[in-house]
C-alpha cells in the first residue's frame, strides 16, 4: 500500500515550515535513510529522510511552498510493484491515523489550523498538593537519663549507632577518617569501623558527591560529608540534578537514600566565601529533604531518622555550635521525625520563627522581651523541607504576630516564604505585618565589627517583636 | 577493515585500525545483528514520531553507533551496571529493556519507564541493571564510578559501563572521577563514545588531545582506541577491560570511535559536516551492513534468513511503537507522585 510521508515536526516548537527543494522526483527510488526533502524551519534548513523503501510515487506539496502545517501529507510513497494507479487508493498511513486518535499536542494544533475553528482544549487541573505530615516527637520515658554533650558528639554518636546497625551507611568526605574530622565531627568512626567505610576522598566535591550519588543508587546509604556548605556549590549539579530529581524520573523506581552534611552559614571572620547560609537554596528544592537543628538532642535524632530515610537529605550544620552542649536522653534508639517543628519556649504575645543558629539569637531575645512584659513564642523550625506549616499557623493563630529569624539573605530566604505561608493560612489573625530579621544584602565581610553588622542581632529580633506588638 | 577504507577514515579525520579482530561464531553474528538492527529500527520510528509530534521535547537517536553497545553488552553478566549520557535508547534496548516501555516514555504515556516523567533521557531499569538516562553531560561518570564503588564495597565482582562521549570527555568531573576510581581500583569500564562531533563542535576543535584514549594517563588508567563501528572488535576490547576491571585492576578506558548518521537533536540542521562525509562512513563502514555482508559471506544465513530477521524486527518496533501511540497518558494523580519515598 502506498504511504503517505507527512510533513514532519523538526524541533520541539515546530508548527509549520516552508518545503524548500525536493532532493528527489518523481518516480525515483529511495530507500530508508535518504533525504529526499529540505525543510525550513522557524531554526533552520533541515533535512527530511525516507523511511520506508520504494519509489516516490507522487510530490503532493511542490518546493516553495510556504508555511505547511506539520503532519500534512507532502508526498506519497509507492512500495515494491506498485505503480501510480495505485495512489488514488491512497490512505492515511498508518502513522497518521495513530497520530490523530492519539491526539498528541502538535497533530491537535495542526488539525485546529486546518479547520480555521480551533476545538475547545480540555484543560486538565492538577490534583491538590499533598500536604506534609509529620508524626510528633516521642515520648522520652520519665526517669530516662539526660547526658549533656556537645552537638560534635551528638552527630558523631548518630552515626556510629546508624553504622553499628547498618552495615550499607558509611561515611566519605574530605578528612573524615585519618584527620578525624576538619571539625572532629567524625572523631573516632575510623578507628571503630575501619577504612571500608570511612572514606578519605581526594578535594573533589563535584566528584564525590556524584560518586555518593551512584553508590546510593546502587542500594548503598553514604553520608557525604562536605567538609562546609560553601564547597557544596561545586557539586550542586549532582545534590539537585542527579539525587533529588531521581526518583520522579524514574517513575518512583530508582531513589538515593543519601545524607549530604557539613557545616553551613557563617563561622567567624572567615569572610563572603566560606560564610553562606544555603538554607534557602536547597529548601527550594523538590525531592529534597532539608534539616537544621539547634540543639544536640535534635542534631543526634534527626541525624539518625535522615541516615534511615529513604530520600536525599541535606543535613545543615553549624560550626559555632558544634560546641554547644546541651541534654540528651540517653536511649537505646533515639531518633526525632522530620518535618516537624518544636515549640522551644511557650509564649502569648509574638511568635518568632528560627531554626539552627538563629535560634540562638531568638532565646535570647525572648528573654529580653519577657523582661518588658513581652511573652514570646519561639518556634525551632528544625526541618526546612517538609516545613511544618502548621505548628506556625497555629502559633501566630494564638499571638497574632510573627517575626522569622535567619543567617541567610532576605530575598526569596526562608523567611519570605515563611512570612507568605503565614499570609495564605493565618492572614485574618495577623495584627501586624510579619517582620523579617536576616542577615544584611552584603556579602560577608570580614572586619569584626562589619560581620558582626551583617548577622542578625538579639537587638533587632528584640526590636522587630516590639515594632509587630506595636510596643 | 581494508587498506583503502583506514585510508578514507584517515581523511575523515579518524585514526585508523591496525589491529586483528577477531571472529564471531554463527550464533554471535546473527545475535548482534539482530540486536543493533532493533535498535536501528526503532531510532527511525522515533525519528518518525518526533515527526509526527508523538514525541516531544528533546530526542537523542543513536543511529550509527549500535555496535559499541550491542559489543559491550556481550561482555556483561548479572549484576553488572551500565550506566550514560542523553543518548540513551540503544542502551536500554542493548540492556535487555522492552522496547514498549520505552517507546511508550519516549511519547510520555503510563507505561513508559518512568511512567512518562522522565522521558527521552531519564529511564533507568533497575531489574535489568541501567541505571539512567542522564540529561547533563558528564554527570553519569561520577555516579557510574560510585556504581562501581558499591561492587567493591560489596566486594562483588561485578562491573560498571559507564558510557559519554566526545564531549563530556572534556568535563573537570570526568577526571575528578578517574581520579577516583583509581585511586580505590574500581571495576568501572569508561566508554568514550567518539562519534567525532559534541554537539556541532568537531573533537579537533574542542579537544587539546583528540586521542581520548590517552586522558587516563595521568591517572594511570590503560587505554585504548577500538573501531567501534565493528561489533566484533568492542566485543574483544570490552571482554578484556571488562576481565581487567573483575580482576580487581581498577578502571579501563575504551575509546570507540564511532560515528552519528543523524544530527545532535532532531533539531540539528547538520550545517558543521558535509552531506558527504556521513554519506561516505554509511556507505563503507555501517555496523549492521558489515555484519549483514559478513554473514552472508560466511553463509551463516542466507538472504531470506536475513529478510525474516527484518520482518520480525519491524513487527517488534511496529508494535511498541502502537504501544506508544495508544497508551494513555499518566492520570493527573501522579504529578504529586514519586516525589519522596
Amino acid at each position: 500500500m502506498p504511504t503517505e510521508v507527512l510533513m514532519p515536526a523538526l524541533s520541539p516548537t515546530m508548527e509549520k515550515g516552508n518545503l524548500a527543494k525536493w532532493l528527489k522526483r518523481e518516480g525515483d527510488a529511495v530507500k530508508s535513510g535518504d533525504v529526499i526533502a529540505e525543510i525550513e524551519t522557524d531554526k533552520a534548513t533541515m533535512e527530511v529522510e525516507a523511511a520506508d523503501e520504494g519509489t516516490l510515487g507522487k510530490i503532493l506539496v511542490p518546493e516553495g511552498t510556504h508555511d505547511v502545517a506539520v503532519n500534512t501529507p507532502i508526498a506519497v510513497i509507492l512500495g515494491e510493484g506498485e505503480d501510480k494507479s495505485a495512489i488514488k487508493d491512497v490512505k492515511p498511513s498508518q502513522q497518521q491515523k495513530a497520530a490523530e486518535s492519539a491526539a498528541p499536542a502538535k497533530a491537535e494544533k495542526a488539525e485546529a489550523k486546518a479547520q480555521e475553528t480551533p476545538a475547545p482544549k480540555q484543560e486538565q487541573k492538577p490534583p491538590q498538593a499533598p500536604e506534609a505530615k509529620a508524626a510528633s516527637d516521642p515520648d522520652i520515658p520519665e526517669g530516662t537519663e539526660m547526658v549533656t554533650m556537645t552537638m560534635r558528639e551528638a552527630l558523631r554518636d548518630a552515626m556510629a549507632e546508624e553504622m553499628r546497625r547498618d552495615k550499607d551507611v558509611f561515611v566519605i568526605g574530605e578528612e573524615v577518617a585519618e584527620y578525624q574530622g576538619a571539625y572532629k565531627v567524625t572523631q573516632g568512626l575510623l578507628q571503630e569501623f575501619g577504612a571500608k567505610r570511612v572514606i578519605d576522598t581526594p578535594i573533589t566535591e563535584h566528584g564525590f558527591a556524584g560518586l555518593g550519588v551512584g553508590a546510593a543508587l546502587a542500594g548503598l546509604k553514604p553520608i557525604v560529608e562536605f567538609m562546609t556548605f560553601n564547597f557544596a556549590m561545586q557539586a550542586m549539579d549532582h545534590l539537585i540534578n542527579s539525587a533529588a530529581k531521581t526518583l520522579y524520573m524514574s517513575g518512583g523506581q530508582m531513589g538515593c537514600s543519601i545524607v549530604f552534611r557539613g557545616p553551613n552559614g557563617a563561622a567567624a571572620r572567615v569572610a563572603a566565601q566560606h560564610s553562606q547560609d544555603y538554607s534557602a537554596w536547597y529548601s527550594h528544592i523538590p525531592g529534597l529533604k532539608v534539616i537544621a537543628p539547634f540543639t544536640a538532642a535534635d542534631a543526634k535524632g534527626l541525624l539518625k531518622a535522615a541516615i534511615r530515610d529513604p530520600n536525599p537529605v541535606m543535613f545543615l550544620e553549624n560550626e559555632i555550635l558544634y560546641g554547644h552542649s546541651s541534654p540528651v536522653p540517653k536511649l537505646d534508639d533515639f531518633v526525632l521525625p522530620i518535618g516537624k517543628a518544636k515549640i522551644a519556649r511557650s509564649g502569648n504575645d509574638v511568635t518568632i520563627v528560627s531554626w539552627s543558629m538563629g535560634m540562638s539569637y531568638a532565646l535570647q531575645a525572648a528573654e529580653e522581651l519577657a523582661k518588658d512584659g513581652i511573652d514570646a513564642e519561639v518556634i525551632d523550625l528544625r526541618t526546612l523541607r517538609p516545613m511544618d506549616t502548621g505548628t506556625i499557623v497555629a502559633s501566630v493563630q494564638k499571638t497574632g504576630r510573627a517575626v522569622t529569624v535567619e543567617e541567610g539573605w532576605q530575598q526569596s530566604g526562608v523567611g519570605a516564604e515563611i512570612a507568605a505561608r503565614i499570609m495564605e493560612r493565618a492572614f485574618d489573625y495577623l495584627d501586624a505585618p510579619v517582620a523579617r530579621v536576616s542577615g544584611r544584602d552584603v556579602p560577608m565581610p570580614y572586619a569584626a565589627n562589619l560581620e558582626k553588622l551583617a548577622l542578625p542581632s538579639v537587638a533587632e529580633i528584640v526590636e522587630a517583636a516590639r515594632a509587630v506588638c506595636y510596643r | 577493515m581494508t587498506v583503502a577504507s583506514r585510508k578514507t577514515e584517515a581523511e575523515n579525520g579518524a585514526r585508523p585500525f591496525q589491529k586483528a579482530v577477531p571472529d564471531f561464531s554463527k550464533e554471535q553474528d546473527l545475535a548482534a545483528y539482530e540486536r543493533m538492527l532493533t535498535i536501528r529500527r526503532f531510532e527511525e520510528k522515533a525519528g518518525q514520531m518526533y515527526g509526527m509530534g508523538l514525541i516531544g521535547g528533546f530526542c537523542h537517536l543513536y543511529i550509527g553507533q549500535e555496535a559499541v553497545v550491542i559489543g559491550m553488552q556481550m561482555t556483561l553478566k548479572p549484576g553488572d551496571q551500565v550506566i550514560t549520557g542523553y543518548r540513551d535508547h540503544g542502551h536500554m534496548l542493548a540492556c535487555g529493556m522492552n522496547p514498549k516501555g520505552v517507546m511508550a516514555e519516549l511519547t510520555g504515556r503510563t507505561h513508559g519507564y518512568s511512567k512518562g516523567k522522565g522521558g527521552s533521557m531519564h529511564m533507568f531499569s533497575v531489574e535489568k541493571g541501567f541505571y539512567g538516562g542522564h540529561g547533563i553531560v558528564g554527570a553519569p561518570v561520577p555516579i557510574g564510578t560510585g556504581l562501581a564503588f558499591a561492587n567493591t564495597y560489596r566486594g562483588n565482582d561485578n562491573v560498571c559501563l559507564t558510557y559519554f562521549g566526545d564531549g563530556a570527555a572534556n568535563q573537570g568531573q570526568v577526571y575528578e572521577s578517574f581520579n577516583m576510581a583509581e585511586l580505590w581500583k574500581l571495576p568501572v569500564v569508561y566508554v568514550i563514545e567518539n562519534n567525532r562531533y559534541a554537539m556541532g563542535t568537531a573533537i579537533a576543535r574542542s579537544s587539546a588531545e583528540t586521542n581520548l584514549s590517552r586522558r587516563g594517563l595521568s591517572f594511570n588508567i590503560p587505554g585504548e582506541q577500538v573501531d567501534g563501528m565493528d561489533v566484533r572488535a568492542v566485543k574483544a576490547a570490552g571482554d578484556k577491560a571488562v576481565a581487567w576491571c573483575r580482576a580487581g585492576k581498577g578502571p579501563y578506558i575504551l575509546e570507540m570511535l564511532t560515528y552519528r548518521y543523524r544530527g545532535h537533536s532532531m533539531s540539528d540542521p547538520a550545517k558543521y559536516r558535509t552531506r558527504e562525509e556521513v554519506e561516505k562512513v554509511r556507505a563503507t563502514h555501517d555496523p549492521i551492513e558489515q555484519a549483514r555482508l559478513r554473514i552472508i559471506e560466511k553463509k551463516f544465513a542466507s538472504e531470506d534468513q536475513l529478510k525474516k530477521i527484518d520482518a520480525k524486527v519491524r513487527a517488534l518496533i511496529n508494535e511498541a511503537s502502537e504501544f506508544a501511540t495508544h497508551d494513555a497518558e499518566p492520570d493527573v494523580s501522579e504529578l504529586y507522585t514519586d516525589v519522596y519515598r
